[in-house]
């Protein structure tokens, strides 16, 4: 699992703190990891943006990562009670913050 | 799976005087098993007109008030991307010619996700209808220490809250109730915003002001995932559940068939001593009893396999199934949802087709579409079983499994493997710079599947199988049975042919031989030969061109037509009447093969026809569908042939 960008080579939940790195997106995390939604960017296609925030992927919302699919993609998360999965494309449209436990 | 099988009946044209609500909501979220409480079995099934996603109408009736209620397609979102949710849109905002806009609209959203559900419902509000929420799933709510003040959020709403246990009925009296009264919902003097971040704080201050608790995780959900979508026994799993699933196909209805089958025996029987008209005992014993009747034999296994589907599909594990699936899937352009819509089309590929609706990208649900006839249907269920019969003894096994069931899977597997290449084929003919779709699946919680639902299932299934059995398949039969006994021979003739015509096996023996059936049969031969079918089979496959079953219909007339005593005897021991092979037993095991495997492949089924010329809007993806099916049958079965020759079989 290598970031898009290069900055976060493994992420396994613990995380480094990275200062000033581009966000990170919900794509880069591994199982068991849980977060909070910055923003969700469009990448060409405002419909999968306002579908993301229908689907409860808003900013502000906690997300955790639960499984990845035996073939690792795609991946289920939960979010606002529900369990929803997302292919990489759409996951990494998502930008999110480590959440604070 | 809520498309009925065939079903393609108009919308009630006399209810259009009684007030039209509208039930929106989220898939899963328990919006038909409210329907099907408002309307018990007497919705109907239709299409909105100019387009063909299918439409649920029913009425619920209260004292002497009856209202039209109208069952939209789930929809996370106003903001449609697939064609399901353009339609619940455009109703809503009554932009559907022909179907004129609802009076007033249930929502329903389900308890447990309410977090998520309420911006769903926000939009609606914004749309100033007459509304009234309806709050499902709140027993489980409760059960997993959620809590929730109904009468605390409809004064938050603004608008009447009611809490449904759809599967029990619970509150469903109320609901009819409350439906009496939709002039007084109001859509609310202020309504809620719809921006996202303002949503969501709106959203929030209802929650607290209804004292809403989310509900723990569910436990149990937890745990079965943790295996069922793990990557090693996930998979496992998945192919024990597929292979179970025929074996209880096979098994369970056995019993059930027999008793099919000896009605139809006493029948027959009752025919033969009480009719004297040779003429109509033959068309009433051969044509209907014969061959009808060899199709009605399976109503129990199509039944089965239904309440199967809506079994897998009702506890949640269809979603899984999409799930583990999705990758595979998009090796072949397509995603998770297609694949549920090919396992649909193992029912039967007109709800399979219909199912691809849910698929937001044009180009996959047209790659989907053309795939979904080679998935096994329940239609190639008696063809299958009849071969498989001839081929396998039923005693032979592996292991735990029987043999017969095991060949069965096989053919279920070339079907759906095949389906893959030609998806992916489809796919790449039209996607040179295609868009790609957002791709998102909720996978609800396991659930028991509300009883009603099922059964409305298994019963519009073995309906549309009904129905189809008395039109197509009798009429089929009926013509059939006259080709196959035109024209008549004088004893003069059967005397210089050399038959005895006091010999009444021998006769109708000979009649058969030289009907206008067989002189169609040697038509086609030239065709047919090189896969090793005589002309009695060429008969079947071609009037099995307009609906599969009918294969074993006619089967079973030329059976009963060529030794009326045993006909079961009468298939296994056909013997080639002329040609190179003449006297050789027909159904050796190279032809049984390439029959099998001609029948995984070729598209042969009007109603799947029509039904893709209505999706598609033009006749050229029938038409191209058709094509490279059989084409791809033939080719197949002669291959099938030429390696069971190999094999020695």
């Amino acid at each position: 699992m290598s970031g898009t960008d290069g900055v976060f080579e493994e992420a396994n939940g613990r995380g480094t703190t990275v200062v000033d790195a581009p966000p990170r997106s919900l794509a880069d995390l591994a199982p068991g990891t849980a977060v909070v939604v910055i923003a969700v960017v469009d990448d060409g296609e405002p419909a999968v943006v306002r579908r993301l925030h229908d689907l409860g992927f808003t900013p502000g919302a906690v997300v955790e990562v639960v499984r990845r699919a035996p073939l690792r993609e795609p991946v289920l998360y939960r979010v606002r009670d529900y369990e929803v999965c997302l292919r990489r494309a759409q996951a990494e449209c998502v930008h999110v913050t480590e959440a604070e436990r | 799976m809520n498309a009925g099988c065939h079903d393609a009946g108009g919308a009630d044209a006399t209810l259009t005087e009684a007030p039209r609500i509208a039930l929106v909501g989220a898939p899963n979220s328990g919006k038909t098993s409210v329907f099907n409480g408002l309307t018990g079995l007497r919705a109907k099934t239709g299409n909105y007109p100019g387009v063909t996603v299918s439409r649920f109408v029913g009425t619920a009736r209260t004292g002497r008030h009856r209202h039209m209620v109208e069952d939209l397609p789930g929809t996370y979102s106003l903001e449609p991307i697939s064609p399901d949710e353009q339609i619940t849109v455009d109703v809503l905002d009554g932009r559907l010619e022909g179907a004129d806009r609802p009076d007033a609209l249930l929502v329903v959203v389900d308890a447990t996700t309410l977090r998520r559900s309420l911006g769903f419902v926000a939009q609606v509000l914004a749309r100033g209808l007459p509304t009234c929420v309806v709050v499902t799933f709140t027993d489980e709510l409760a059960r997993r220490q959620g809590r929730l003040g109904v009468d605390a959020l409809a004064q938050a709403l603004g608008v009447p809250v009611l809490p449904v246990v759809g599967h029990r009925g619970v509150g469903i009296a109320q609901l009819r109730e409350q439906l009496t009264t939709w002039r007084t919902w109001q859509a609310p003097a202020v309504p809620p915003p719809t921006q996202p971040g303002e949503r969501d704080a709106w959203a929030d201050s209802v929650l607290a002001f209804a004292g809403y608790r989310p509900p723990e995780r569910h436990r149990m959900t937890q745990h079965v995932d943790a295996v069922l979508l793990h990557p090693v026994w996930g998979t496992a799993v998945f192919f024990t559940v597929m292979v179970l699933f025929f074996q209880t196909v096979f098994t369970l209805a056995a019993p059930l068939q027999g008793w099919v089958e000896s009605l139809g025996g006493w029948l027959s029987g009752q025919v033969d001593a009480h009719v004297g008209n040779p003429w109509l005992s033959g068309l009433l014993g051969d044509a209907l009893i014969g061959g009808v009747g060899g199709v009605l034999v399976f109503v129990p296994q199509i039944v089965l396999l239904f309440l199967l589907l809506a079994l897998l599909e009702g506890v949640g594990y269809m979603a899984r199934a999409a799930f583990l699936m999705d990758r595979v899937m998009a090796r072949f352009g397509l995603e998770g949802r297609a694949f549920v819509a090919l396992l649909s089309s193992f029912a039967c590929a007109i709800p399979g087709i219909m199912a691809t609706r849910t698929l937001p990208s044009a180009r996959d649900r047209l790659a989907t579409m053309m795939a979904a006839p080679l998935m096994a249907c329940s239609a190639r269920l008696p063809v299958y079983v009849l071969l498989i019969g001839l081929l396998v003894d039923p005693s032979a096994g592996v292991g735990p499994f029987g043999a017969q069931g095991l060949v069965m899977f096989g053919l279920y597997l070339l079907g759906a493997v095949s389906a893959m290449p030609a998806a992916w084929v489809f796919k790449r003919l039209g996607d040179r710079h295609g868009q790609a779709m957002p791709f998102f699946m909720e996978l609800p919680p396991y659930r028991l599947p509300a009883p009603r639902a099922v059964l409305v299932a298994m019963w519009s299934s073995a309906r549309a199988f009904l129905r189809k059995c008395t039109t197509v398949i009798v009429a089929t039969s009926v013509v059939l049975w006259l080709l196959l006994n035109l024209p008549l021979h004088t004893d003069a003739q059967l005397r210089a042919a050399g038959v005895d015509a006091s010999d009444s096996v021998a006769v109708s023996a000979y009649s058969v031989d030289h009907s206008y059936a067989a002189g169609l049969g040697r038509l086609v031969a030239p065709v047919f030969d090189p896969l090793g079918f005589d002309w009695r089979i060429n008969v079947g496959v071609l009037s099995a061109q307009g609906a599969r079953e009918t294969f074993v219909a006619t089967l079973g007339q030329v059976a009963a037509a060529e030794d009326p005593d045993q006909p079961a005897q009468a298939l296994a021991s056909m013997t080639y009447s002329d040609g190179p092979r003449a006297g050789e037993v027909v159904f050796t095991a190279p032809t049984i093969a390439a029959l099998l495997v001609y029948f995984v492949y070729a598209l042969q089924c009007m109603a799947t026809v029509a039904v893709l010329r209505r999706e598609t809007g033009t006749w050229r993806w029938p038409t191209i569908a058709f094509t490279y099916l059989t084409v791809l049958a033939w080719l197949m079965a002669y291959l099938a042939r030429t390696a069971t020759v190999l094999l020695g079989g």
